[in-house]
């Protein structure tokens, strides 16, 4: 890792915080290489061999194939089923957060103090308690089993809210946007022209945060879809998992294992091709200008 | 849309709906050529006596339509093509909403919700009971199933039948055998064990051989003890409307709590808990070297543990008593027509060609395990030879294993509860000092407990 500009001050080392950082590092690292390492076995040699190291043939590609034409190709549904959600969700829970946190940062209005308490409020509730009264909601609406059922609930995003808003409060000089004022633009010009370019680091860091939410979603879509048809990945893997367990079943741990790897790839992707914004993002206001 | 109407009343109007489509098919039916091998002859249906006759197959088959069906079993996918190339204006979805458990969760709610179900669900033999007791399963000797009788093997038979009422069709059975690992048995120099006495001395001698290997696995699982205690001439359940006496005291009960007893205190069983990937692992390398299991399990390891090919051979399950031939079903499980289905003819229509027409021997090919004398006792069935298992004749042995299960079982109308609680209780005699005596006794409490709570009367013997 590159040093930081701030930790040059104390040059000297800390075994102790090697080690911990160090143990981290592998706690982090460990799951990742035996998911990629166990990809590329056949089903076979996964069970004949070290979990930590190759056995029998280079597999890789073969599982991929597999895994992206097992039963049809219902893989590359439920990916861009997993897409679509996120896409639809976290791309509007992002939106949603972002006009209001701007507005909650920027202007004054009645009431403002109880949007902040029910904003607070609906960070403290964690997202499986609330699976429960969603899906009785949405089972009355019908919407249960539809694709809307799983985007609908991912729009709602307080972290996000909270942490636009408070970004906003700090990235955007209400100097600035008094001075567009004066000079005449609108509300709505203003906020895209200045506002949004300066939030730039914030709604990177808000997309991380969504998109892995959605990504990673299990419980709200397990409750809320039954047709595979619109399974997300986390699902549909499991659901290959399950299949082991049964009469007649096939087990299919190498497909379930190569499913995963691929999963996760564009989650890694995001994470490399972010990250720069986001560094920057989470520096932002924390120092005086 | 009638999803808003109240439940009562819609069920009032499909029972008109039905009675209707009955009255039609008795004056109109005509002698049509039923393609799935339907019986032609003339039943009388439960509610009105009108007498009708099972050709209304064909009507509704005309009439064609969509019918969803719930199922986690892979053979269905092909059995659904073939039926819809035979009949070109049907549609049937197969969707596998999840295995067993996850698919009864389902299946509950979408019945509490009253909408959102399937024309059709697989129900494992155990669970049926819990659905025929909550009406949510449509009675299918209405549509002629009452003369299949003798169609399927009593083990099965006896699982979809309650009270003169047939409440799905057998898909699949379990009959069980003794799956073993026959390299393992060759490098040690093991017999193969008659009874259950030598089982125990097989799992001693391939202990002191091999610490590493054990005769089984078991780390408590519920569809195994009952089906021990089955074999063992047990009636730990009785069932007689809501009515229930639990034994898991009774004399079959004891013999195999206190035989397991000394199989677990030995640890001659491996602490590996079916259906794991250690348990494949196990099977693959032998470590594991003999099942006794559902006659399905042929075609489990034949997908699943290609690696020990040519390495496993099945024989007769071991006896009680030397001499005998008892065995006990082992899993299974039936298509089943929701009460609620809108198009139970059409429904019917499907699970006739699925479960006694052709679509069977499309399912044997694809490695089932069938549930109909005709199919047992079909040569071209007996006399294959499976290259898995060293060319062996395995359904000889298997179909020989269905014609011997014990009569007159019955599960808990609520036996899925029961068998989620019994690592709870009987589990512990896996892992600590308890006896598995002491634990069926807990899960006793527990299911008569339980049982009352749900308003049954259920005594404890």
């Amino acid at each position: 890792m590159k040093p930081r500009r701030g930790s040059l001050e104390r040059p000297r080392r800390s075994p102790l915080l090697t080690v911990v950082t160090g143990i981290v590092l592998i706690y982090s690292v460990v799951p990742l290489l035996w998911l990629f390492i166990n990809s590329t076995k056949t089903q076979s040699s996964l069970f004949s061999s070290f979990g930590l190291w190759f056995s029998g043939e280079f597999a890789l590609w073969d599982n991929i194939v597999a895994t992206v034409t097992y039963n049809d190709g219902v893989f590359l549904r439920w990916f861009g089923n997993t897409i679509l959600y996120v896409v639809a969700g976290a791309g509007g829970a992002t939106f949603l957060a972002i006009i209001g946190g701007y507005a909650l940062a920027k202007f004054t209005f009645p009431g403002k103090r109880a949007v902040f308490a029910v904003v607070i409020g609906a960070i403290a509730v964690p997202n499986t308690a609330l699976a429960v009264p969603t899906f009785l909601m949405f089972s009355r609406l019908d919407l249960t089993n539809t694709p809307w059922s799983v985007i609908i609930p991912s729009l709602i995003s307080p972290f996000g809210l909270y942490l636009m808003w408070t970004f906003a409060s700090e990235a955007i000089p209400t100097e600035l946007l008094e001075a567009a004022r004066v000079d005449g633009a609108g509300e709505w010009r203003t906020f895209f022209t200045i506002s949004l370019r300066l939030l730039a680091p914030g709604i990177v860091t808000v997309v991380l945060f969504t998109t892995v939410a959605t990504w990673n979603n299990y419980f709200l879509p397990l409750i809320m879809l039954r047709d595979p048809a619109w399974y997300p990945l986390t699902i549909g893997l499991n659901s290959w998992n399950a299949q082991a367990a049964t009469a007649g079943g096939e087990a299919i741990f190498n497909l379930v294992i190569t499913g995963s790897l691929l999963t996760i790839v564009p989650l890694i992707a995001a994470f490399l091709l972010l990250q720069r914004f986001w560094q920057s993002g989470l520096a932002a206001g924390s120092v005086k200008e | 849309m009638t999803r808003s109407t109240p439940r009562a009343l819609r069920g009032v109007a499909i029972t008109a709906a039905a009675a209707l489509v009955l009255a039609a098919c008795g004056n109109g039916a005509d002698d049509g050529d039923a393609p799935d091998g339907g019986e032609d002859e003339s039943t009388t249906d439960n509610e009105g006596d009108e007498p009708t006759t099972d050709d209304g197959h064909d009507d509704a088959l005309g009439e064609g339509g969509e019918i969803t069906v719930w199922a986690w079993d892979p053979t269905l996918e092909s059995v659904a093509s073939d039926f819809m190339e035979l009949h070109e204006n049907v549609t049937v979805d197969i969707v596998n909403v999840g295995t067993g458990d996850d698919q009864y969760t389902a299946l509950q709610n979408a019945i509490s919700a009253g909408s959102g179900g399937p024309d059709i669900a697989q129900v494992e033999f155990y669970a049926l009971p819990q659905f025929v007791l909550g009406e949510a399963l449509a009675d299918l000797s209405q549509y002629g199933a009452s003369d299949l009788d003798g169609t399927f093997t009593p083990g099965p038979w006896g699982a979809v039948t309650q009270d003169e009422g047939v409440y799905a069709l057998p898909t699949d059975s379990g009959p069980m055998a003794l799956f073993y690992n026959a390299r393992i048995f060759d490098e040690h120099g093991l017999d193969v064990p008659e009874t259950w006495e030598e089982y125990r001395e097989v799992g001693r001698e391939l202990q002191d051989a091999d610490p590493n290997a054990h005769i089984t696995n078991d780390t408590g699982d519920a569809g195994f003890t009952t089906s021990l205690i089955w074999q063992a001439g047990g009636h730990p359940f009785q069932v007689d409307g809501t009515d229930i006496t639990v034994d898991l005291a009774d004399e079959g009960s004891q013999v195999f709590s206190e035989f397991w007893e000394t199989m677990v205190d030995e640890e001659l069983v491996a602490p590996v808990s079916s259906w794991s990937d250690e348990w494949y692992q196990g099977l693959s390398d032998g470590s594991i070297a003999t099942l006794v299991i559902g006659a399905w399990m042929r075609g489990n390891l034949e997908s699943s543990v290609g690696e020990a090919s040519g390495d496993w051979a099945v024989a007769p399950m071991p006896q009680w008593e030397a001499g005998a031939s008892a065995t006990a079903e082992n899993g299974g499980s039936s298509l089943a027509i929701m009460e609620a289905s809108q198009q139970q003819e059409l429904a019917y229509a499907f699970l006739d060609y699925a479960t006694v027409g052709d679509g069977v021997q499309t399912r044997i090919d694809e490695g089932a395990f069938p549930a109909t004398v005709e199919h047992l006792e079909d040569e071209d069935f007996t006399t294959v030879e499976f290259d898995y298992f060293g060319g062996q004749r395995v359904n000889e042995v298997l179909a020989d294993s269905a014609a011997n299960v014990v009569e007159g079982w019955q599960y808990l109308p609520y036996q899925v509860y029961a068998n989620s609680i019994f690592n709870d209780h009987v589990g512990q005699a896996y892992v600590s000092g308890t006896t598995i005596a002491e634990g069926l006794e807990s899960w006793e409490q527990a299911l008569v407990t339980y049982g009352n709570d749900q308003g049954f009367t259920v005594s404890a013997e």
